[in-house]
């Protein structure tokens, strides 16, 4: 007979679903200014209690503290806040268009602005960005064209990728945006590789990777740490833990009773956990981890934490599976807003220069969006039927010219 | 002009092509010191440093998903994977990435990697050591598939697809890389010593992907092959007495389509041979494109002569291979109008 219960399998839940208050009564926040700043050249093995602290830098009451402060000047700051600006209001515009009719397809960022916008004023253009589908504020921010990003999600003749993918899926080599995949994971290990070519050519430059919480569980966020730790390579690989990979909640990722950094720390990385609606901290940690790659001391893993305020998609309908109301009661607030009351405090920003800069970026967008739908929405316009044939190689090979002469184009 | 067997005309290509490129570089299983566990690498880190030539973890995606960023990059990535059978990891960095990179960036981003691996029987190496998992690959838009038959042709197409600015998986027919196995497995196995295609220039030449070769020129039928399958082909020829042409496709995406053309309508008739399983093999590619080109000159219905549709066995292993003994009844049953 046997004197142990029966085994019993585990699924796991999140603590609240619709119609139940949220509870964030789990979650480990720690207190701004509370967590240490290593030197940049420390040893990994020095820092590891970082994975499961949370770096954050501004307090409720919009007071930097602590040495993760970034100090930044009043124009970094003016920048930084202006492109969380743009990008929100260009969601919600492109949101509508949805809506609208005007394109299939459309991903928003609501609430994560932070983490794209404030990396993006780190890095340089020349370097190269992994993104996957949730950081179109790394082009906002560096001023990429609004018409082209709309172009490309009215898939119209204008389109700079011809019309080739869903809407969002990006790609501008010039302004270090790396073509994105629909495929989860898979640009983790290419943004390795590509800064391992950067150290092999002994070039200056660096590599950042973007992944959600959920797609850490593919394989090839593994692959990327294995190879990020052999061979060293200059890159910073995030993970943007917005707590929903679409329904699933983040256990189904994996880190029950652990972080998202933590799974650095087998692989002998240096892994941050860092409050990601918090601008000054994503631009501190980022910064931290741009100096260490770039002065040959390899990899960094950076778990932001945040929220994702927005659906998944517009496909999608979170009512079904979450609380109403988490977002808004999301306990490290709002990225904007956190950045804006901070500067309120310093004297250089205002509630009138805040709505002035809404206003400016109503017009930007606006004016980009009459210049793309003049162009086409989705189906109005698109690029000639010839162009269906080509970039599939370099050149045509026989059969490509065959079917194309039998689609008559 | 040096003889060489296939592993040392692969390494001569790649020592070419580290000489000639400081954008490429190798890298895979135990290809660093040791010199990759066929030995085609042997010598390559020595002469050319760490960074040139290098291990990798056991990570097949991995490996192929940091070549597509080295590629991105500028670099033209080398990589290895040590037996076919391990490719499927890096399917979909593969198919979703390699592939597909030029055609959704518009070609803002391209990967001109190219893959080796060793594929195919006749080694007793039981399924996870035997399989030729080539119409995986010539399936997929933007990848090309190349597989070389003999040395002077491993070392110029090796050199072509290094040089090729769109990524390429180079199967390796692991069976003949020390001789030219011809299927008749009781008899002595010859090298490459005295072969006319063992002859390979110390430098740099390419062979042109895209290109057919015909290997033995013929009246009677027309037989298609890559790979270990042509010497097989060539000795089941010899051996049934029928005056076939047998081709070496060389490169099954591009696919020369012409010269099999050419032959098909001349000969009126047509054997497809390759190792992999018979449904949905890359000779089911080549049936539909001679019917559709050669329908009216055809005296005799197409035959595939191929793998089992089983998983590729151990000690049955000269059961499934398509032996030289199953394509000499192929050919005869094309000539006499008798069904197989």
């Amino acid at each position: 007979m046997k004197n142990a219960p029966a085994l019993s399998l585990h699924i796991p839940e999140p603590s609240r679903r619709p119609g139940e208050a949220p509870d964030f009564s789990r979650l480990k926040l720690g207190e701004a200014g509370g967590a240490p700043r290593p030197p940049v050249h420390a040893p990994a093995e020095t820092m590891r209690d970082l994975a499961y602290d949370l770096i954050r830098v501004l307090d409720d009451a919009g007071r930097a503290l602590g040495p993760w402060d970034p100090g930044l000047d009043e124009e970094t700051l003016v920048r930084g806040l202006k492109a969380m600006i743009l990008t929100r209001v260009f969601d919600e515009r492109m949101y509508r268009a949805q809506r609208q009719g005007k394109t299939s397809f459309y991903m928003k960022c609501t609430g994560e602005e932070a983490v794209a916008c404030a990396q993006a004023l780190v890095l340089r253009r020349e370097d190269m960005g992994f993104p996957t589908y949730r950081q179109q504020g790394l082009l906002i921010a560096r001023g990429y064209p609004l018409v082209d990003m709309m172009n490309q999600i009215y898939s119209n003749a204008a389109d700079p990728i011809k019309g080739r993918q869903l809407p969002i899926m990006y790609s501008s080599r010039d302004y270090g945006f790396f073509s994105i995949s629909g495929n989860l994971g898979t640009q983790l290990p290419q943004a390795v590789g590509w800064a391992m070519a950067s150290a092999y050519s002994g070039d200056d430059r660096i590599a950042s990777a973007w992944t959600g919480d959920g797609a850490t569980a593919e394989g090839d966020f593994h692959h990327a740490l294995t190879f990020a730790s052999i061979y060293r390579a200059p890159v910073i690989l995030n993970v943007v833990n917005n707590q929903w990979a679409i329904s699933s909640f983040s256990g189904f990722a994996g880190t029950q009773g652990s972080t998202f950094a933590a799974k650095g720390l087998g692989y002998g990385l240096p892994s941050l956990r860092v409050d990601g609606n918090d601008f000054l901290a994503v631009y501190a940690a980022t910064r931290w981890a741009e100096a260490r790659a770039r002065s040959n001391q390899g990899a960094t893993l950076i778990e932001f934490f945040t929220y994702r305020a927005a659906q998944h998609s517009t496909s999608d309908d979170p009512a079904r599976y979450r609380p109403a109301d988490e977002a808004a009661l999301w306990p490290l607030g709002d990225p904007i807003q956190r950045l804006k009351a901070h500067m309120i405090l310093l004297g250089l920003w205002s509630d009138a220069q805040h709505l002035a800069a809404e206003e400016e970026a109503q017009d930007m967008v606006r004016a980009a969006a009459r210049e793309a739908e003049a162009i086409g929405t989705l189906g109005q316009s698109r690029v000639s039927s010839r162009t269906l044939f080509e970039d599939v190689f370099k050149e045509p090979d026989g059969r490509l010219r065959r079917q194309r002469q039998q689609l008559g184009v | 002009m040096p003889a060489m067997n296939m592993i040392q005309a692969l390494n001569s290509a790649l020592d070419c092509m580290l000489d000639a490129d400081p954008t490429v570089l190798i890298f895979g299983q135990d290809v660093g010191y040791f010199g990759g566990v066929f030995r085609v690498t042997d010598g390559l880190q020595k002469k050319y440093g760490l960074t040139r030539c290098f291990d990798a973890p056991i990570a097949e995606s991995g490996i192929v998903g940091a070549a597509v960023g080295m590629g991105a990059y500028g670099l033209r990535p080398v990589v290895e994977i040590q037996f076919a059978d391990y490719i499927y990891p890096a399917y979909d960095q593969i198919v979703s990435e390699a592939a597909k990179l030029r055609y959704r960036s518009a070609g803002q981003f391209t990967a001109p990697l190219t893959v080796r691996t060793p594929y195919g029987g006749g080694i007793f190496g039981g399924q996870t050591h035997s399989q030729s998992p080539e119409s995986l690959f010539t399936h997929i838009a933007g990848v090309k598939t190349v597989i070389p038959s003999n040395p002077y042709d491993a070392k110029g197409l090796l050199i072509s697809a290094i040089e090729d600015d769109d990524p390429v998986i180079f199967f390796e027919p692991k069976r003949i890389y020390n001789g030219p196995f011809d299927g008749w497995r009781d008899r002595p196995v010859s090298g490459w010593a005295g072969h006319p295609q063992a002859e390979v220039p110390r430098e740099h030449y390419r062979v042109p992907l895209g290109k057919a070769v015909i290997a033995r020129p013929g009246d009677a039928a027309t037989v298609l092959a890559y790979g270990t399958m042509v010497h097989v082909a060539l000795a089941a020829v010899a051996h049934s007495g029928v005056d076939a042409e047998v081709i070496d496709l060389r490169t099954l995406v591009p696919l020369d389509i012409e010269t099999i053309e050419a032959s098909v309508k001349k000969t009126g008739r047509c054997i497809v041979v390759h190792e992999a399983p018979l449904t949905s093999g890359y000779g089911a590619e080549l049936v539909a494109l001679v019917q559709e080109r050669c329908f009216y000159h055809l005296e005799a219905p197409i035959v595939r002569v191929t793998g089992w549709d089983t998983p590729y066995p151990h000690a049955l292993e000269w059961d499934y291979f398509p032996g030289p003994e199953r394509i000499g009844e192929a050919l005869k049953s094309i000539m006499s109008g008798e069904a197989l």
